[in-house]
């Protein structure tokens, strides 16, 4: 019984991640696809899409406006939520609950209401909509996994360090530059590459406050009624494997890392 | 909570650092808090003075600062059937993302664990589908259960579904689209729990004569409580909000509309922005009230 019990969970699991994965292999195959119109049946092989990625109208211009969105919103957002994260595991303040509360709640809104909000505001402050807006809203909704993911960083670390540092007559800022930020990093870099995915695949928040200008996901949204061109499919799948890849370097260094110290101690 | 995932867990010092009092902790929170404040809570004051609203009696198409408090009577004459729905769906897309995820999570935190490579890796493949485009996956599952596509192929051979009938734009669809594309929400907190769960806990249910299902019931359930939770909040919340899966272009069709699509209609196509405001304000109401029954039973902290 116990012996089953194995194999059931393995076979579970891996028909899940099958199922996990089936999208995204449609996705990267229908990349390849000799499409001339719309890229919705298979009509053979070819490699014309990829290396014509900015033939289809518009679609480059949409990329480019979201990475340039998703760089300022993730630098914006990683600035202001690794300073709250900092304040939040060390320093005492008033209304402390408030603030966790202010941080905590974007985060439980539907991010419809975040779009409708933000544009209802900037409808009624006058603001006209755009890029800039769309950077302003990404911000928003980026912070708090910031404050999130960074604290999680700040409360594991050891502030001996740091007194060590001011022992040997450090100032608060060379400590601040020369130990806590350092260790922190591994944790802010975390904060700043979910920022920009998040920033990067948004829609719905972007689709109430882009006005105009359009993003990757927007161009996508748009064409889905009249077929993808299979140049979108070439520019996601680059953006998969370039993150995929991102995240085993990652893995794989934390691990041999993990078996380096083992070895030492 | 959700995230530590992505940063790693966080390692626990003996001895954390006091808290202390200084006039640094105000210059590092108030930008990020004035930023909260200027493009969260105001857009909530504005959606009140939206919502409020009343038609302007000269221009037609324009609206007028009022307590119209009726406009909340009239989007919930109008639109239950769509709250209703938003709700359902949600509902059910967690439950299914739950028989999905809990094993999963089981799998990767529990019957991984003596291989810390193959643990990373599966770890990789479940938050793989945020790296691919949301729309595009959306659209790949349109296109698989579409007439032409090979689930209908298959299920028409079988004589399961009469030939030329579809799959997409029906509940079925639209639930299976939430479902998948919230899974990894739920997996991650799950998972977190048990890949610190302690596996002597587990030997001694053992030891003691419980079966698995009595071990499983009553040591690894309550300890991975939590993460169950968080992971449902974290998928029903984008779920009942999420417009995509349930629009006619992707998964849906007119009769499976949920409260999003309507929002974002009133808001972008028919301008009736006090309706829209309404409704979103509405469905973040509902969403609160849900959110406080959670964190009262454990606590914002844990949930953050």
């Amino acid at each position: 019984m116990k012996g089953f019990g194995k194999y059931a969970i393995w076979a579970y699991s891996i028909m899940a991640f099958v199922f996990l994965l089936i999208p995204i292999a449609y996705t990267v195959a229908f990349s390849f696809n000799d499409s001339r119109r719309t890229n919705i049946i298979w009509s053979g092989f070819t490699l014309e899409n990829w290396l014509t990625v900015c033939e289809a109208q518009g679609v480059c211009e949409a990329f480019g406006n979201s990475l340039l969105i998703g760089v300022a919103a993730t630098i914006l957002a990683t600035t202001l939520g690794t300073m709250i994260a900092i304040a939040l595991v060390r320093y005492r303040f008033r209304f402390r609950n408030a603030t966790t509360l202010l941080i905590f709640l974007p985060m439980a809104t539907p991010e419809v209401v975040l779009g409708a909000g933000l544009a209802a505001q900037f409808l009624q402050a006058g603001v006209p909509k755009g890029i800039g807006t769309v950077i302003l809203a990404h911000t928003l909704f980026c912070l708090s996994f910031v404050v999130v993911t960074v604290r999680s960083r700040v409360v594991s670390l050891n502030p001996a360090l740091e007194e060590a540092g001011r022992d040997l007559y450090a100032s608060p800022v060379q400590v601040f530059w020369r130990i806590t930020f350092p260790m922190l990093l591994p944790g802010i870099v975390a904060a700043a590459l979910l920022s920009f995915a998040l920033s990067f695949d948004d829609f719905i928040i972007t689709n109430f406050n882009r006005g105009a200008d359009v993003t990757f996901p927007s161009y996508i949204y748009t064409a889905a009624a009249r077929g993808i061109p299979a140049e979108a499919n070439v520019i996601a799948s680059a953006v998969f494997f370039l993150a995929i890849a991102l995240v085993l370097i990652a893995q794989l260094s934390a691990a041999a890392r993990r078996r380096q110290l083992a070895k030492a101690a | 909570m959700a995230f530590t995932a992505f940063a790693g867990t966080a390692t626990a010092v003996a001895e954390p650092a006091p808290r202390r009092r200084s006039p640094i902790a105000l210059l590092l929170l108030l930008p990020g808090i004035f930023y909260l404040i200027l493009f969260f809570v105001t857009p909530l004051i504005s959606l009140v003075i939206t919502s409020l609203q009343a038609p302007d009696p000269l221009i037609f198409g324009q609206y007028v600062n009022a307590f119209n408090w009726q406009n909340y009577v009239a989007v919930l004459e109008q639109y239950w059937p769509q709250a209703i729905r938003s709700a359902g769906y949600a509902a059910l897309a967690t439950l299914f993302a739950l028989l999905i995820g809990f094993p999963l999570a089981y799998f990767i935190g529990i019957t991984l664990r003596p291989f810390p490579l193959l643990q990373s890796l599966a770890l990789v493949l479940v938050i793989a589908p945020f790296f691919i485009s949301f729309l595009l996956r959306t659209l790949a599952w349109k296109q698989i259960f579409s007439v032409e596509g090979p689930v209908a192929g298959i299920l028409s051979s079988l004589g399961a579904l009469p030939p030329g009938v579809s799959i997409t734009g029906t509940t079925f669809s639209v639930v299976f689209g939430l479902t998948y594309n919230f899974i990894p929400f739920m997996v991650l907190p799950i998972y977190a729990t048990l890949v610190s769960l302690d596996l002597r806990l587990l030997e001694a249910g053992n030891d003691l004569y419980g079966s698995p299902a009595t071990t499983f019931r009553t040591v690894t359930l309550p300890l991975s409580a939590a993460g169950v939770m968080s992971g449902t909040l974290l998928t029903f919340i984008p779920a009942a909000g999420d417009y995509i899966n349930a629009s006619r272009e992707f998964l849906g069709a007119t009769d499976t509309t949920m409260i999003g699509n309507v929002i974002e209609a009133n808001f972008l196509v028919l301008q009736n922005f006090p309706a829209a405001a309404a409704l979103s304000l509405i469905l973040m109401a509902f969403i609160l009230v849900l959110v406080a029954a959670y964190v009262k039973r454990s606590g914002t902290e844990d949930l953050l």
